[in-house]
């Protein structure tokens, strides 16, 4: 992907975020949710790298940026979130919920590191079959707080399979910093490597960096060599709904420390940097198309019909 | 007795148990968080700031970790935000807490921890968020497995679990946090449940945990019908008290259980067993079970309005069952859901 195009997408996830956060605060989208803006550069960057469909991408509970950075319906999570049967889980499974196997985005799910193993097996699926697929598993730190994380570490390097680890760190899990969590000393590239991983560190904002990473990785996981990146972001809103910290009055983290990162650190500004300055007088049309479009899908998605009762059972099975 | 709220309740107990007892410690995910799980840890976490220890999210080895503070002499309580989390912690609490005692012949000692965890309910909290899984603990010996479902009971098991000399699991409602009720003041380490609220002559209607809020509702619509029911409420599941049930069944001779979660090999299922074992001759026509719909809980606001019954879905099986004709509009009496999202 060229940058311009990185940086559309860029753009593209933050637009469907923030409508979704404006739309949330009307109280029709019934469903925990987990905004993930500020962190748009680690999804767009890791999936621009990918063979999709083919290959086969998991993630955790801040689910939106993967599966749009897929090319997941923008229309069909809004739908999902608003309870309808045109959502991509036909309105079943909610925020935290998604799938979009055409488009190689198989699931996400809200039980903390459960992916991760999930991602370990389908990359075992490739190698028993002989495939030439990789398997993509994005989790946040707060994951590398359970053992599942250690345990499919270890298989996959033991079986060499071919998987990355994404690991976005953003240095709070709900209200607990880092520091909480994790001793002074410790440290998550290390630890991959432990099990004989290949780890990356990598600036998460930095959509050119995560782009480039990712694939010098992939070269390795595509030989069987299972790969960890560590991308460093921030969580701008509330861990869960669409406000800010500050405007709820919670302490755990400061405003100022916010701020210093949407300043410095907003991986839309960052990307905007590698543009020509052609490119970059173009971003206001581009914006203002992405938006009509998203707004479109927005109207259309809540229209849509509810599910109803008679179908309560389907799927059980 | 004064009054107090279902948090409060806990709040208050956990705050008596901790100053009688100095090995006792609260800790898991989100304990001195702002929200302090309801509220039900933030007194405790400014009084006995050292007592009050926010985890890694780590609910497998929290648990053997708790085991082992146990073994030798602390009394841990882990708390999960939601049950579901608990699933990760099984193996501890099953294979580990619960045999313990037994297994090593008593010679080990005993290893009381305390597990509390909160039933999610509604705002599409959905398949993963919101199960009841007392059914599933209550089935293991050695596990005292409570469902308070009134602030009363809800200080009560919390002191009775802190002094027990065996591993607890209690769980509590999210939708019950705000409920009031009378409390007494002192610490209630000797706690009895109070099984029957609501004494009634028609049938007998075994409520668990938000049921019981259901079947209150319900059994003021029926008496302006003229139904008389009666109200137990069962707060251990294990040990079950079934004298209650089966007293009760025998003067009403017809018994609804209404439960929190699943039909088949649930509680509601139990309690039924229980009553056509011992009372069967009492029984004036089928035991009803009214439990969730066979399916994981659905997000959609459609289906999940659906899915969980309600005080007029009782109404109508007590009417039912007394052959009685269900009358339309019942649906006037639901309480509604004030709870916003977004968690
Ligand atoms: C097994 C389990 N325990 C606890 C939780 C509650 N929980 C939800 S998200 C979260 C923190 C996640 O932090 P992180 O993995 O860093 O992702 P982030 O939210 O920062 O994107 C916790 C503890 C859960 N969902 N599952
Ligand atoms: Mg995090």
């Amino acid at each position: 992907m060229t940058p311009l195009e990185l940086h559309r997408e860029l753009l593209r996830l933050r637009r469907s975020e923030e409508l979704l956060a404006s739309l949330y605060r009307q109280q029709e989208m019934r469903t925990p949710t987990h905004f993930g803006i500020g962190e748009e550069a680690i999804s767009v960057g890791v999936c621009a790298a990918l063979n999709l469909p083919h290959d086969a991408v998991f993630t955790h509970h801040r689910s939106h940026l993967a599966y749009l950075a897929c090319g997941g319906s923008f229309e069909a999570l809004c739908a999902e979130l608003y309870g309808r049967e045109t959502g991509c889980s036909r309105g079943r499974g909610g925020s935290v919920h998604l799938t979009s196997r055409e488009h190689g985005f198989i699931a996400s799910s809200a039980i903390l590191g459960e992916m991760i193993a999930v991602a370990t097996g389908a990359a075992w699926a490739f190698k028993m079959n002989h495939e030439d697929r990789v398997a993509v598993c994005f989790f946040g730190e707060g994951a590398a707080d359970e053992g599942i994380l250690y345990e499919s570490m270890n298989f996959a390097s033991l079986n060499k399979l071919p998987v990355l680890f994404v690991c976005a760190n953003n240095k709070y899990a709900t209200e607990s910093p880092l520091s909480a969590r994790m001793a002074a000393d410790a440290d998550l590239i290390d630890r991959a490597e432990t099990f004989g991983i290949d780890a990356f560190e990598v600036n998460g904002n930095d959509v050119g960096e995560v782009y480039e990473t990712t694939q010098r990785a992939l070269q390795h996981v595509r030989e069987g060599q299972p790969c960890f990146l560590e991308c460093a972001t921030y969580r701008w809103l509330e861990h869960v709904g669409p406000n800010y910290d500050f405007e709820m009055n919670r302490t755990y983290r400061s405003r100022d420390e916010l701020e210093e990162w949407q300043a410095l650190r907003d991986p839309i500004v960052l990307s905007a940097e590698n543009l020509t300055v052609s490119e970059f007088d173009s971003l206001d049309v581009m914006d203002a198309e992405i938006q009509a479009e998203l707004k479109a899908a927005a109207d259309r998605a809540y229209a849509a019909p509810k599910p109803d009762r008679s179908t309560m059972f389907v799927n059980v099975w | 007795m004064r009054t107090l709220k279902y948090r409060e309740a806990i709040s208050e107990g956990l705050v008596q148990a901790m100053e009688q007892d100095p090995s006792i410690f609260v800790t898991g995910i989100s304990v001195n968080y702002s929200s302090h799980v309801f509220g039900t840890t933030k007194e405790v976490s400014e009084r006995f700031p050292d007592r009050v220890i926010t985890t890694p999210a780590m609910e497998n080895a929290l648990t053997g970790i708790c085991i082992g503070a146990a073994a030798m002499g602390k009394r841990p309580v882990i708390v999960h935000d939601r049950a579901d989390f608990s699933f990760l912690a099984m193996d501890n609490l099953i294979n580990l807490a619960a045999k313990w005692k037994y297994m090593y012949g008593g010679n080990a000692g005993s290893v009381p921890i305390v597990t509390r965890m909160i039933i999610g309910r509604g705002w599409g909290q959905g398949a993963t968020h919101s199960q009841a899984i007392h059914s599933l603990f209550g089935h293991f010996p050695g596990l005292a497995v409570a469902m308070p479902a009134t602030p009363y009971a809800a200080k009560g098991v919390t002191m009775a679990a802190l002094a027990a000399d065996h591993p607890t699991v209690i769980l509590e409602h999210r939708s019950l946090f705000e409920i009031e009720g009378q409390v007494p003041e002192e610490p209630m380490t000797e706690f009895v449940p109070r099984r029957l609220l609501w004494l009634g002559r028609d049938l007998t209607i075994v409520a668990t945990s938000h049921m019981v809020i259901e079947a209150l509702a319900a059994q003021r619509a029926l008496s302006e019908m003229n139904v008389s029911v009666e109200i137990i409420n069962p707060v251990w599941i294990r040990p079950l008290d079934g004298d209650a049930i089966l007293e009760s069944v025998r003067k009403t001779g017809r018994l609804l259980v209404a439960d929190v979660s699943h039909e088949l090999c649930g509680f509601a299922s139990e309690v039924s067993a229980l009553v056509a074992e011992k009372a069967f001759s009492s029984l004036k026509g089928p035991i009803r079970r009214l439990t969730l719909p066979d399916c994981p809980a659905p997000v959609a606001q459609s289906l999940e309005e659906a899915f969980y019954p309600k005080a007029s879905t009782i109404v109508g099986l007590v009417l039912e069952m007394l052959g009685r004709d269900v009358p339309e509009g019942l649906a006037t009496i639901d309480r509604v859901d004030s709870f916003k999202g977004p968690y």
